[in-house]
């Protein structure tokens, strides 16, 4: 069964590097851009794993992400947020908003997996 | 092309988009706009900058929009205020941020000094409250900033040579809000068996008895033994690095010097040596039966599944097409080709409309009104296609803050630029070319024309000068002007220049409309010294030149003291020309539409013999030179009566009018421009071919050549441009494409 995976980011480089490594690994990918855009794409999407950004337009990703927490048909879906190393207290308040993990950028694809890896079945 | 090297394309396209966010935001602040929103989308901008750089490892790149992001980090957060200085500080700094953008694209270097200069006073800008926090975060050297893997601590390893078995003993006793977050034990307990063997007990004796079982709340725990060779306690510890704070966890080595007794009932032996983990997982998710969702959806889209995948996709993109402009990216190339096709199509269309016409059918019938349609069509399919090469002269124009900044800088001035219709489109080739001019012009705007403050205030003007660059469409052309409000034209010593270098006689009377446009004259320069600013060499007659290369006209009015405007009018393509297509001594020609005035038949009495093979014409009250075309390109010695042939009244682009005898018109088309260098070499006379509805090549009149009288037109040529010597129209193989 092919997973999807939800990824939402403003950068259409970032994007693209992230459909890039996962369809390759075997992902089906929808993409979203921006927090708002992103909640509106959750049932359509019906994904396995959220990836996103936090610093976006009209909705950031703390917004998001306490969006899908408060969506009772999605509220269960994991979400890792893409951080930078320097990030601490983004990463602290994305998982006070209800993020699952978080991805370090720049990442590699291994990384990228095992992170997916780490909150899905 | 290697699909990452596309994406970095696609990163250096964004890095444009971003950078000119970055400016317009910055500049918005300047102007005093205190919408958070401004300050977070600049933010963004370089924070999205710094992102990707990071993913095409471009370290000079991240080091800076490190500190740049840094800075803006703190104003966004209100500890520290963005002033008027602090502004500049950080334009400047977005200029040197583009320095960047584009070497890492271009693989060229930046202005080292500048950078670290820059990034100094911005981090010195972060850390101006004097807190602590930026100063760690961004350090003299900003050495703190680094990507560090997620992974295992090879420095670890290699200080252990042989692989030694170590043991760990997690206790982990999970908190509600860990699942709330999606995370899941059994996934935990996976990602520990990639450390090496476990074996796990688990404790159930915290579930309650049904009734009273919250399916939200947590009430399992595992004690996990795990034991692998050169198994650390940081990998173990970043295991659980995501639950952290969610969960009871303890971490402790055995074996080792065994520190006081981990648990009780140390039962791990008494599991028996094999785990199935999935059943573990099994039974953790049956146990928690509120956040499951991921199994159950994926049970049940598992029946039919491809055409209900298909139409999720297009649900959610149809979702994400809403929040972002529709756009696709296409190879220039297939639009130039697609472009080239229609074309032919056009020619081609018109071709068959002069064969039906041939054929003697009624107006009325049904193959000529099927033509009457397809001619329709093609136009529009040829409008349709140019307009994807169409685009808004902002790519163009969104150059030139900086570069006034700049030269403001250099020059002492104060100056402000005001831009409007940056959203007016054109051909993507005029936008190209109108770069190099237009940055000569606004150059000379702020190099010659506008005055020093002192010099401003002196005048009663403002000590702020403004230049303002417009963009316009007028009747199916582009205008851009390019004004300020200097000092305005010096005609006496534009004058006294031409005159110095022999451009024009010393007692010319000259209008002050002709005075104003010698400075377009070759070799015409009025800085006194040439300056780094607007030096270079080059001067308006350049400018000129490139403008008239893109079948474009340039103007310039002037008000002493109250400052200049300079007035480009460009085709909105290069691909087609409206034309009047003219047969001179049996060969046809097109001239360009624009620069024809009016038609007439000469009469005798009209017609003033100046000389041998020189004419004018009278024309109401004035008289202008009567060219023979035929005779200029070559095509024949002899003039004939300009009686029996028909006058073009043109007129050049300093404004200069001729009339150009022709034999007959053939009437007016549209055409397509067939580049005459690109297929053969250039001639003098002759901007470009065509070929018509009857298949035959036809030239196209470069207007001004022909204007201009050549001294040497009877075969004498200039000695050494022999070699040099462009063809002429005559020698021209016009049966190329019979």
């Amino acid at each position: 069964m092919t997973k999807t995976i939800l990824t939402v980011d403003d950068s259409r480089t970032m994007r693209d590097m992230l459909h890039l490594a996962l369809s390759e690994a075997g992902f089906r990918v929808v993409q979203a851009v921006d927090g708002l855009d992103g909640l509106d794409a959750l049932d359509a999407a019906q994904a396995d794993v959220i990836i996103t950004d936090i610093n976006m337009p009209r909705m950031d990703g703390f917004g998001f992400i306490e969006g899908v927490r408060a969506n009772e048909k999605h509220r269960g879906t994991p979400i890792l947020v893409l951080t930078t190393e320097s990030d601490v207290a983004k990463k602290q308040r994305a998982r006070e908003a209800g993020a699952t993990g978080w991805i370090v950028k720049p990442f590699n694809p291994e990384k990228l997996i095992d992170a997916i890896r780490r909150v899905a079945a | 092309m290697d699909p990452l090297a596309a994406i970095k394309v696609t990163f250096f396209q964004e890095c444009e988009e971003q950078l000119a966010e970055l400016e317009a935001g910055l500049l918005a602040m300047e102007e005093g706009d205190h919408d958070p929103e401004i300050v977070n989308a600049v933010f963004r901008a370089v924070h999205s900058i710094k992102g990707g750089a990071g993913a095409f490892s471009l370290e000079d790149l991240v080091r800076f929009s490190h500190v740049f992001e840094t800075a803006l980090d703190r104003i966004r957060s209100g500890a520290i205020e963005a002033d008027q200085e602090a502004i500049k500080l950080l334009l400047r700094s977005a200029d040197v941020l583009a320095d960047h953008v584009r070497a890492a694209r271009d693989g060229g270097t930046v202005d080292v000094g500048r950078s670290q200069a820059m990034a100094e006073a911005l981090a010195a800008l972060a850390e101006g409250d004097g807190s602590g926090e930026a100063e760690a975060d961004a350090g003299d050297d900003f050495g703190d900033f680094e990507f560090k893997p997620v992974a295992f601590d090879m420095g670890e390893i290699a200080a252990e040579p042989a692989p030694t078995s170590a043991t760990f003993n997690v206790r982990f006793y999970p908190q509600a809000a860990l699942y709330q977050k999606a995370n899941e034990s059994g996934l935990l307990l996976r990602e520990l068996t990639r450390l090496g063997d476990i074996e796990v007990e688990l404790d159930t004796s915290g579930l309650p008895m049904l009734a009273e079982l919250n399916p939200e709340d947590a009430y399992l725990g595992w004690t996990i033994a795990v034991t692998g060779e050169n198994l650390t306690e940081t990998a173990v510890r970043e295991v659980f690095e995501w639950v952290d704070g969610d969960c009871y966890l303890d971490i402790a080595q055995t074996g080792v010097a065994a520190p006081e007794a981990p648990f009780e009932g140390a039962s791990i032996d008494a599991m028996g040596g094999e785990v199935d983990v999935l059943a573990l997982i099994r039974a953790a998710q049956e146990a928690e039966i509120a956040p499951a969702p991921t199994a159950t959806a994926t049970a049940i889209t598992a029946g039919p599944a491809k055409q209900k995948e298909q139409a999720l996709d297009a649900k959610a993109q149809a979702t994400a097409r809403e929040a972002s402009p529709q756009t696709i990216r296409v190879d220039l190339e297939r639009v130039d080709r697609l472009i080239d096709l229609v074309g032919e199509l056009v020619i081609n269309q018109a071709m068959l409309a002069q064969r039906v016409a041939e054929c003697g059918l009624q107006r009325a019938s049904s193959v000529a009104v099927g033509l009457d349609d397809l001619e329709h069509l093609t136009r529009e399919i040829q409008d349709s296609v140019m307009a994807i090469r169409a685009q808004p002269v902002k790519s163009v124009f969104q150059r030139f803050p900086r570069l006034v900044r700049e030269i403001a800088a250099m020059t002492g001035k104060e100056v402000r630029l005001i831009m409007d219709g940056e959203n007016t489109e054109v051909d993507k080739t005029v936008i190209e070319r109108l770069s190099d001019p237009l940055t000569h012009m606004i150059r000379n705007a702020i190099d010659h024309g506008l005055e020093s403050p002192e010099d401003r205030v002196a005048a009663g003007k403002p000590r702020e000068g403004v230049v303002r660059l417009a963009a316009l469409h007028r009747s199916g052309r582009i205008v851009i002007e390019i004004s300020d409000d200097g000092r305005g034209i010096n005609r006496s010593r534009v004058k006294q220049i031409a005159v110095d270098k022999g451009l024009i006689a010393p007692d010319a009377n000259l209008s002050d409309e002709e005075i104003d446009n010698l400075i377009f004259m070759a070799g015409f320069s009025t800085a006194a010294t040439v300056s780094d600013i607007s030096g270079r060499g080059v001067g308006m007659d350049v400018v000129r030149r490139s403008i008239q290369s893109l079948g474009g006209r340039i103007n310039i009015s002037s008000r002493p003291g109250q400052g200049s405007t300079f007035t480009l009018s460009l085709p909105l393509t290069l691909a087609v020309l409206d034309g009047m297509v003219v047969t001179v001594a049996g060969q046809t020609l097109v001239a360009p539409l624009t620069a024809i005035i009016e038609s007439l038949q000469p009469k005798a009495a009209d017609v003033k013999s100046l000389g041998p093979n020189a004419h004018v014409i009278a024309i109401r009250d004035s008289h202008v030179p009567l060219i023979d075309i035929g005779r200029s390109l070559g095509y024949r010695t002899v003039t004939p009566p300009p009686t029996e042939g028909v006058a073009l009244l043109v007129e050049g682009e300093g404004g200069a009018r001729a009339a150009l005898m022709v034999d007959a018109i053939q009437g007016q088309r549209q055409v397509v421009i067939k580049s005459l260098e690109a297929n053969y070499r250039p001639v003098p006379g002759i901007a470009a071919a065509t070929i018509l509805g009857d298949g035959r090549v036809a030239l196209i009149l470069d207007i001004d050549a022909v204007m201009v009288p050549k001294p040497h037109a009877a075969g004498a040529t200039t000695s050494g441009a022999d070699a040099a010597r462009p063809a002429s129209a005559s020698e021209l193989p016009l049966a190329m494409a019979g």
